[in-house]
């Protein structure tokens, strides 16, 4: 009787644990099969998604022709530092695009890409770059010109924390690089800057897309510290509402792209991987970023778009800091400068 | 109902309700594989850190400050949801008017509404722009990116708790007592606080209980709410994905694991409280 009972019982669970795992497993398979050619998944991050939605059709047509082969690529975005890590814990990416050099190196160490890959490709593996600018309200009511009138009294700031958001490291660099020059290096009156300019801020959202959205759909703030490439959206999107100020000094942001070696060596797509970034650095793809409000990287490319941007601000750039190993062990790790900032 | 539970065995010791062991299979198999598993990974995970850096992360300023924000605001949360779910409850089962079943209905939209698409809505009716922030702006109250928005954003994912515990059990109070209460003299207020309330109680506070706990964990409408402020309105679960983007597995769980102690423990004090009662008032 008690054999029959425990017999009936483990039955009973590994039904239920089978039915539980055929039924995990038969639903993330399915919508791979159909689709004819190699595939290729493109994990980045939020901007760039009209960017690629656009790149990824040229791609296709390229590809056609130098290989004559069909080929289909997804994209996926999200937060720079989530995508990271959902390729880490198994998001089959054959290529990624993020937003800063940490992310990719984060993957790195996981063992997913080879080391090196920052050298892979041209222009440190960055084949568009982008800049901190101001968005602010149409008439600019404050007078907002440069990063020490975002300390000013009554100035609110939206900008999004650099502990959750690539992106708004990329926002506290370069406001630190001008206060750095303005102090003559001193450090203790620049985090004194930094703590002005954070106790202004009004919302710090946990994503660029987030700050934006307080920014622009919530209404709240007097300036948003964006991406140069977000802040055109968004004045793409609503024309009379807002202007872009751009600072004397800012950082140039350095969007990283890489291959991630081992997903793409598993589903054999080594070649078209390295074809879709390299061809990132072709004419034709050059101005489609431009078009899409990323500086182009290769020079000539970039004059095209001078009625656009504004080429003759004072760029840092993230070697200034010492990498980004260093950047975030001075500013962002738990203690660092940015948590001194907030403990009172 | 216990005395009913007992005597399911027959002399010979054989069920007589069949497919004990086929059921409770399934339940281990579902309990196993969706909770317990999960829940002893968090532990497993948690444990790379020494005693001392477990410590150290959880105590850590910020780490308590997340820690009291979510408290709180779930605790007034709860509050109120305990207030006006039994308000709602009322309405839903003791009177009869138009479009009660579409009212009936809309309690379980915050169930099945993304929370992410709550916050962005509440946000975007509570901020000093909104049409209900603004009026409350007006007067000098701003509710969204304060602790009055989170608690918003709570009271928003906890009300079904509340009124789904209740509704069944008023439904099925017995009218006599009011109706006996009435007739010896008690008046309205004395009616519903001594006799209809003692009997809603351990529901009521079954709903509180799982209000609460849903408001300490919430996040999902919570972040946009909220301002995210260190030391103001940064809430724990914030904290958590904070040090997942730092890729600090171990330093997240350590959070969790911590937040899941303190709920575990109020979902104990709460039921306690409830078997505390139950005795009480059969005595």
């Amino acid at each position: 009787m008690m054999k029959k009972r425990i017999a009936v019982l483990t039955a009973g669970t590994i039904m239920a644990a089978s039915l539980l795992f055929t039924g995990c497993g038969g639903g993330g398979s399915s919508d791979k099969e159909d689709s004819a050619g190699a595939e290729l998944l493109n994990v980045s991050y939020d901007p760039t998604r009209e960017f690629y939605a656009k790149y990824n059709e040229m791609f296709k047509e390229h590809w056609k022709e130098e290989s004559g082969e069909d080929i289909t690529v997804t994209q996926s975005h999200g937060g720079s530092g989530s995508q990271a890590r959902s390729v880490i814990e198994g998001n089959e990416a054959d290529v990624v695009t993020l937003a800063l050099a940490h992310d990719v190196t984060a993957i790195e160490e996981a063992g997913l890409i080879e080391s090196g890959w920052l050298d892979e490709f041209e222009q440190d593996s960055a084949p568009y770059t982008s800049t901190i600018v101001f968005l602010v309200r149409k008439g600019n009511e404050k007078g907002i010109k440069d990063w020490d009138d975002l300390v000013k009294d009554g100035v609110e700031v939206i900008t999004p924390n650099p502990k959750t958001s690539g992106g708004a490291c990329w926002n506290f660099l370069a406001a630190w690089a001008y206060q750095q020059e303005q102090d003559g290096n001193d450090e203790e009156a620049t985090k004194e800057f930094m703590k002005k300019l954070y106790e202004n801020v009004l919302v710090l959202d946990s994503g660029a897309r987030g700050a934006t959205n307080t920014f622009v759909e919530n209404g709240q703030g007097d300036v948003l510290i964006a991406w140069e490439n977000e802040a055109y959206l968004s004045m793409e999107e609503y024309p009379d509402e807002y202007e872009i100020v751009t600072p004397s000094v800012s950082i140039l942001a350095q969007p990283s792209v890489a291959v991630v070696d081992s997903n793409a060596e598993e589903h054999g797509t080594q070649d078209a991987s390295r074809a879709y970034l390299e061809y990132l650095y072709s004419d034709e793809a050059q101005r489609l970023a431009g078009e899409n409000h990323y500086r182009p990287s290769k020079e000539e490319i970039l004059q095209e778009f001078s009625d656009q941007f504004d080429l003759d601000m004072n760029l840092v750039t993230i070697d200034d800091f010492g990498g980004w190993d260093e950047a975030f062990e001075t500013y962002f790790n738990d203690g660092a400068i940015f948590d001194e900032i907030y403990a009172q | 109902m216990e005395q009913q539970i007992v005597k399911v065995k027959n002399k010979k010791g054989v069920r007589v309700i069949p497919g004990f062991g086929l059921s409770m299979g399934v339940t281990l198999a579902m309990l196993g594989c969706l909770v317990l598993i999960p829940l002893a990974s968090i532990f497993l995970s948690a444990s790379q850190l020494s005693w001392g850096e477990f410590v150290e992360v959880v105590t850590s300023r910020q780490v308590v400050s997340g820690y009291v924000v979510s408290l709180s605001c779930a605790f007034f949360a709860a509050l109120i949801n305990a207030v006006f779910g039994i308000v709602l409850a009322w309405v839903l089962v003791r009177y009869d008017f138009s479009g009660k079943r579409l009212m009936d209905g809309l309690i379980e939209l915050p169930f099945a509404l993304p929370t992410a698409v709550a916050g962005i809505a509440l946000t975007y009716l509570y901020s000093d722009q909104g049409w209900i922030g603004s009026i409350f702006d007006k007067v000098g109250i701003k509710i969204a990116y304060t602790r009055i928005g989170i608690t918003i954003a709570m009271v928003f994912v906890g009300i079904p708790f509340v009124v789904r515990a209740v509704q069944p059990v008023l439904e099925k109070l017995d009218r006599q007592y009011e109706e006996a209460a009435l007739m010896l003299g008690a008046n309205k207020l004395y009616t519903f606080f001594r006799v209809i309330l003692p009997e809603l109680f351990p529901a009521l506070l079954a709903g509180f209980g799982l209000a609460f706990a849903r408001g300490i964990g919430e996040y999902g409408s919570v972040v946009f709410i909220a301002g995210n402020i260190p030391y103001k309105t940064q809430i724990a679960p914030l904290l958590i994905m904070t040090k997942l983007e730092q890729y600090k597995y171990a330093d997240a769980t350590a959070i969790a694991l911590v937040l899941l102690l303190i709920s575990f423990l109020l979902m104990f004090l709460i039921n306690s409280i409830q078997i505390y009662m139950q005795r009480f008032s059969k005595a």
